[in-house]
């Protein structure tokens, strides 16, 4: 057991947290977020300002500023929000059930979904289906996430008013239950989870399939096959169990992109999540907000990414002796 | 180029590509309108006068289109040279020195290829004040370490080889080495990603733009989205106005990046053996 190996990756993902926060620091620190205060106020006196850079601590030497923020950063005070001068931090937890809703349902939806498509694709290799398939999902990824959005509000808000075509809830409505408000919100969940997954299914299913493809054409397979096994228990019991594996670090790689489509995706849908936060704090140059946003998605995506390491190592026994 | 012609989908999306690169030199030529007058037909559907309908301040929405193509083109491919100059230099300079300086370069690559690029591309258009070169310069800064990844591990296996032995046996510098002899066999990987990087440009223009990070002098397809969005088109049912410019960001990523998948088959020895 190569317990070197996992310790190696958590000193790197501790190093690139370390990176973060250095440059975080000197982006909002030194580039935006004091002269950006300072120039609020054209008409503050000299002796103003000095008091003003001596309460945002700016008159410290740098390193004193950074022990500072690192400090103040592990104790979650991320400032205060420009916009609605409540602190950083509730904003960000507000925000974060909605966009871990979001999230989960179109990770799942994306995972259950590409993987079976993925299955179907590697069993018919260069069938007709196997092409349509290919090719439906390279033009999810090369289609703007937002536009897919649009598209599907046409459609299934507008043309046929079936969904709700933004917000989280039905504006003003009083819920008999618990159960008929959480039925409201699911209703409003659909439109933006069915975006989410279109934009993660071309990869899971990439992925699923030439995984599928490499199983399939190993000896293993052909041993199982050779022992009268039937082909459909040969791919359930045997083939696709192995071919899982990759699956594993994909949904943590593929998280720092969904970060990134959160951002248009729930600003079109009005989906009150960390996106929409972003979205508002872009327009209203909210720098506090952008700040602390920037560091939760940078943090989740570290964590994930060992989290996937961490995972491999308990699953895939050739890393172990490696 | 001449190895991409032989397939049928390489033939595909030369052919797309090079009618997008026609409409952004030619776009203002054959726009019918002024894409920028304002009308009173506020919205209106396609019609034999705006074959593609108007905007919220009734503009023609064809001639913004083809207009908009320009923007694409020249960001999408600006920002992809930068970044081929970054991943090429960071990929050749670590991969072949070694040592101290390559772990240090490593780190770095690791942390752009982490950190989730949108965001960052926000905070950093942000910050700046939005126009056509920073925007250039933001995408190129953050979309060069998986470039860089690829030359590195590349450089490491081309130092091995025995022309390079030879070169240094025979006393070259390591500056000549990298460059005659490294760099142009490197070459044909840095341009397969490049044009991948180009697709990914492409798409992070439109993004930004459409969050309101674009430049505010020039109609682009992701402005034309946030203009509409912004409006109210989808709820309005203005179809003509949503999805011809996401249709041509779509049909131009697709392109490129077939192109760029075609070009990874040939160069990427990797990816050869399998097929």
């Amino acid at each position: 057991m190569s317990f070197r190996w996992l310790v190696g990756k958590a000193g790197a993902a501790l190093l690139t947290l370390i990176f973060v926060l250095v440059f975080n620091f000197f982006l909002f620190r030194v580039m935006g977020d004091p002269t950006a205060q300072l120039a609020r106020l054209p008409r503050a006196t000299p002796q103003e300002i000095v008091q003003l850079r001596h309460a945002y601590g700016l008159d410290k030497p740098l390193l004193g500023q950074f022990v500072d923020y690192v400090g103040d950063t592990a104790r979650l005070d991320l400032g205060i929000s420009q916009r609605t001068r409540r602190p950083v931090w509730s904003e960000i937890g507000d925000a974060l059930p909605w966009t871990l809703l979001l999230i989960g349902t179109g990770t799942l939806l994306a995972t259950i979904v590409g993987t079976w498509l993925g299955i179907v694709a590697a069993t018919r290799r260069g069938s007709r289906t196997d092409d349509g398939l290919l090719g439906f999902s390279l033009f999810t990824y090369a289609a703007p996430e937002y536009w897919i959005g649009l598209i599907l509000i046409l459609i299934l808000a507008v043309a046929l008013p079936i969904f709700p075509a933004g917000l989280q809830v039905t504006p003003g409505k009083e819920f008999s239950s618990w159960f008929a408000h959480a039925a409201d919100v699911a209703e409003h969940l659909v439109l933006p989870a069915i975006a989410l997954t279109l934009v993660l299914l071309g990869q899971y299913f990439v992925i699923m399939r030439s995984s599928m493809v490499d199983v399939l054409t190993e000896d293993f397979i052909t041993v199982k096959r050779a022992t009268g096994l039937p082909w459909h228990r040969v791919v359930r019991r045997h083939a696709v169990p192995n071919a899982l594996l990759p699956l594993v670090t994909l949904s943590a790689i593929q998280f720092g992109y969904v970060m990134g489509g959160l951002i248009t995706i729930e600003t079109i849908f009005s989906w009150p999540g960390l996106g929409l936060l972003e979205f508002d704090a872009i327009n209203s140059k909210d720098f506090p907000v952008l700040q602390g946003a920037f560091l939760v998605f940078a943090v989740a995506v570290i964590t994930l990414n060992l989290l996937a390491d961490v995972l491999y190592f308990f699953l895939d026994p050739r890393v172990q002796t490696a | 180029m001449r190895r991409a012609l032989e397939s049928k989908r390489g033939r595909f999306s030369l052919v797309v590509l090079a009618l997008f690169v026609f409409v952004a030199i030619f776009g203002s030529l054959l726009a019918p309108d002024d894409p920028n007058a304002s009308s009173t037909d506020v919205l209106a559907g396609p019609s034999s006068a705006h074959l593609l309908g108007t905007t919220e301040v009734g503009s023609d929405v064809l001639s913004q289109l083809l207009v908009g193509a320009r923007v694409s083109i020249v960001v999408g491919f600006s920002a992809a040279v930068i970044s081929a100059v970054l991943g090429a230099a960071v990929g050749l300079v670590g991969g072949y020195f070694g040592g101290l300086t390559d772990r240090v370069l490593d780190a770095f690559e690791n942390w752009f290829l982490v950190i989730p690029q949108l965001p960052l591309m926000v905070v950093l258009a942000r910050l700046l004040n939005p126009s056509l070169s920073v925007l250039i310069l933001v995408i190129g800064l953050t979309s060069w370490a998986g470039t860089g990844r690829v030359v590195r591990s590349q450089v490491l296996t081309l130092k091995e080889r025995a022309f390079v032995e030879r070169a240094r046996a025979l006393g070259a510098s390591d500056w000549h080495i990298i460059r005659r002899h490294i760099f142009p066999n490197a070459l044909p990987l840095i341009f397969a990603n490049t044009v991948l990087i180009v697709a990914v440009a492409i798409l992070a223009e439109a993004g930004l733009s459409f969050l309101g990070l674009g430049d505010p002098t020039h109609i682009s397809w992701g402005t034309m989205l946030e203009n509409g969005f912004d409006a109210g088109a989808p709820s309005a049912g203005a179809w003509w106005y949503i999805v011809p410019p996401g249709l041509c960001i779509t049909v131009l990523v697709f392109a490129i990046g077939l192109l760029g998948y075609v070009f990874e088959q040939k160069v990427n020895p990797r990816l050869g053996e399998r097929i």
